[in-house]
């Protein structure tokens, strides 16, 4: 089963975000994401110093089974991206919220967290995507 | 619900991620895709098949039945449990499937091993084409069959059996079977690796997966079949080819015997290979980062001249490899539209990997 970390932040597109105590907001995909991918295989991260907006496209992350976009959860400027995932990127597979994080921002409006799932809620979106 | 094998309750025992395949439910992968196909290159792996069609074909016309039923010639088995590859054509040289059949003790006995999302037409395919024959065409849902394929396969499958058995299987070469007690032993595969195809009574399957399992043969899903097979340059029924093709359009010209021989199809066959046929099925190679998959288009310049049929990012050789169907005059440089952006690709000559190496060559050309 997937595991659905209390402590983070949810998008409907299978992100999490996690806001940081230097106020930067850290992005990677779920582990019901990476679950339903398969072992992924390349991963495109966005510049450093891109600035996004909320739900615009931030990278694409292959997998055995398909291509799929990966959106910022927030609006913000890209501050870090985790250079592992480009030789490692089964790292994604192995530890979807903690070595295999994507990218970090530095949010425009840090409350727009507020407006993304919570852990529970994002639970009940993954088990009705099942249910179809 | 889909139909299920006998294999079913092991596949979710095993924390299977089960897919519709055909109709059937299947196990995709058991937690990693590429450590299973990672397994079946290095070690020993086991892929439950059995959703596959075994057709057994009897009686006095059947070899004359199959010389007429399929494009590769059935005269070319020429003793007991020997087997070969061939396309089933319709009057237009269209491919309704691919198969393997093996010969039995006599030219009289046949089993054919054709694809499940095929089954219903080609049953009834094969029962329209044999009314003027003398032959019992039988379809054997009893059967399972279990694929055991790697290098060290044939160590596993010899821990099955008793001192016959274990002496049939070393005499068989590739594309041979021997029958050992009520099990077909063939060193069949869809893998590019050495391999041993077990076809079965169903009841007996679970207990054979299991002792292959407990002796650390690793389980490989469908997604993993599927990269390991186009790895070995292997077509898909129904994604590589299908009946608005001809074998000279599939890169399967090998499977056609033109000389005394006439079956059905083998006029437009004729034809198509005086006139030139239209299309390629050809390998290609993207070296760079991403992943070419089916139906994305393949460029000669500005020019589109085809799409990818089948595409992955090979495992063993850690970059992408496709198969696409071109022009047959495309030439130059290629590229594969991917999310709108050109991407170079190579053309080269399948298979990609066969027993573990890279072996594709460059295509000559233009």
């Amino acid at each position: 089963m997937a595991e659905f970390p209390g402590d983070l932040k949810y998008a409907e597109s299978h992100e999490w975000a996690r806001l940081e105590a230097d106020g930067t907001i850290t992005v990677g995909i779920t582990d019901h994401a990476q679950e339903s991918l398969g072992d992924v295989v390349f991963v495109e991260l966005p510049e450093v110093g891109t600035e996004l907006d909320a739900k615009a496209e931030a990278g694409v992350v292959e997998s055995v089974k398909a291509a799929s976009d990966i959106y910022a959860p927030v609006s913000g400027t890209v501050t870090a991206v985790n250079s592992k995932l480009e030789d490692e990127p089964e790292t994604v597979n192995e530890s979807p919220y903690d070595d295999g994080w994507f990218f970090k921002l530095q949010p425009k409006d840090v409350g727009e967290l507020d407006s993304l799932l919570s852990a529970d809620e994002y639970e009940t979106v993954c088990e009705n995507e099942e249910d179809h | 619900m889909g139909q299920r094998t006998p294999i079913y309750p092991l596949h979710v025992e095993a924390g299977a991620k089960m897919v519709d395949f055909g109709g059937w439910d299947m196990p995709i992968h058991y937690g990693s895709q590429i450590e299973e196909h990672h397994a079946v290159r290095r070690d020993v792996g086991i892929c439950d098949v059995s959703h596959m069609t075994v057709v057994d074909v009897a009686g006095k016309d059947a070899r004359a039945f199959l010389r007429h039923l399929l494009a590769n010639d059935v005269a070319r088995l020429d003793a007991k449990g020997k087997a070969l590859y061939s396309p089933m054509l319709n009057e237009a040289g269209g491919i309704l499937d691919d198969l393997i059949v093996y010969r039995g003790e006599t030219d009289a006995s046949y089993r054919l091993v054709v694809n499940c999302a095929t089954r219903d037409k080609d049953l009834k395919w094969i029962a329209a084409q044999s009314s003027a024959f003398d032959v019992e065409v039988k379809e054997r849902q009893d059967l399972a069959i279990l694929a055991v394929q790697g290098p060290n396969s044939l160590e596993h499958v010899k821990a099955l059996l008793d001192a016959d058995g274990v002496s049939r299987l070393e005499g068989l070469v590739p594309f041979t079977s021997a029958d050992w007690q009520d099990w077909m032993l063939a060193r069949t595969g869809y893998t590019g690796e050495v391999g041993i195809e077990i076809i079965l009574p169903g009841e007996a399957a679970p207990a054979v997966w299991r002792r292959l399992t407990a002796a650390g043969v690793a389980p490989v899903g469908l997604g993993a079949r599927d990269t390991l097979r186009l790895e070995a340059g292997m077509n898909l029924y129904g994604q590589d080819m299908d009946e608005t093709v001809t074998p000279y359009e599939s890169n399967i010209a090998f499977t056609v015997v033109l000389d005394d021989h006439e079956f059905v199809g083998a006029t437009r066959l004729r034809e198509q290979k005086v006139a030139g046929a239209p299309r390629r099925l050809t390998g290609l190679v993207m070296t760079t980062r991403g992943v070419l998959r089916a139906h994305y288009p393949v460029f000669a310049g500005d020019q589109q001249v085809g799409e990818i049929t089948s595409g992955a990012f090979s495992p063993t050789l850690s970059h992408s490899i496709a198969l696409a169907r071109l022009d047959q005059g495309a030439t130059g440089d290629l590229a594969v539209s991917i999310r709108g952006k050109m991407h170079p690709v190579i053309e080269v000559r399948p298979p990609f990997v066969r027993n573990g190496k890279q072996v594709y060559k460059p295509a000559r050309r233009g």
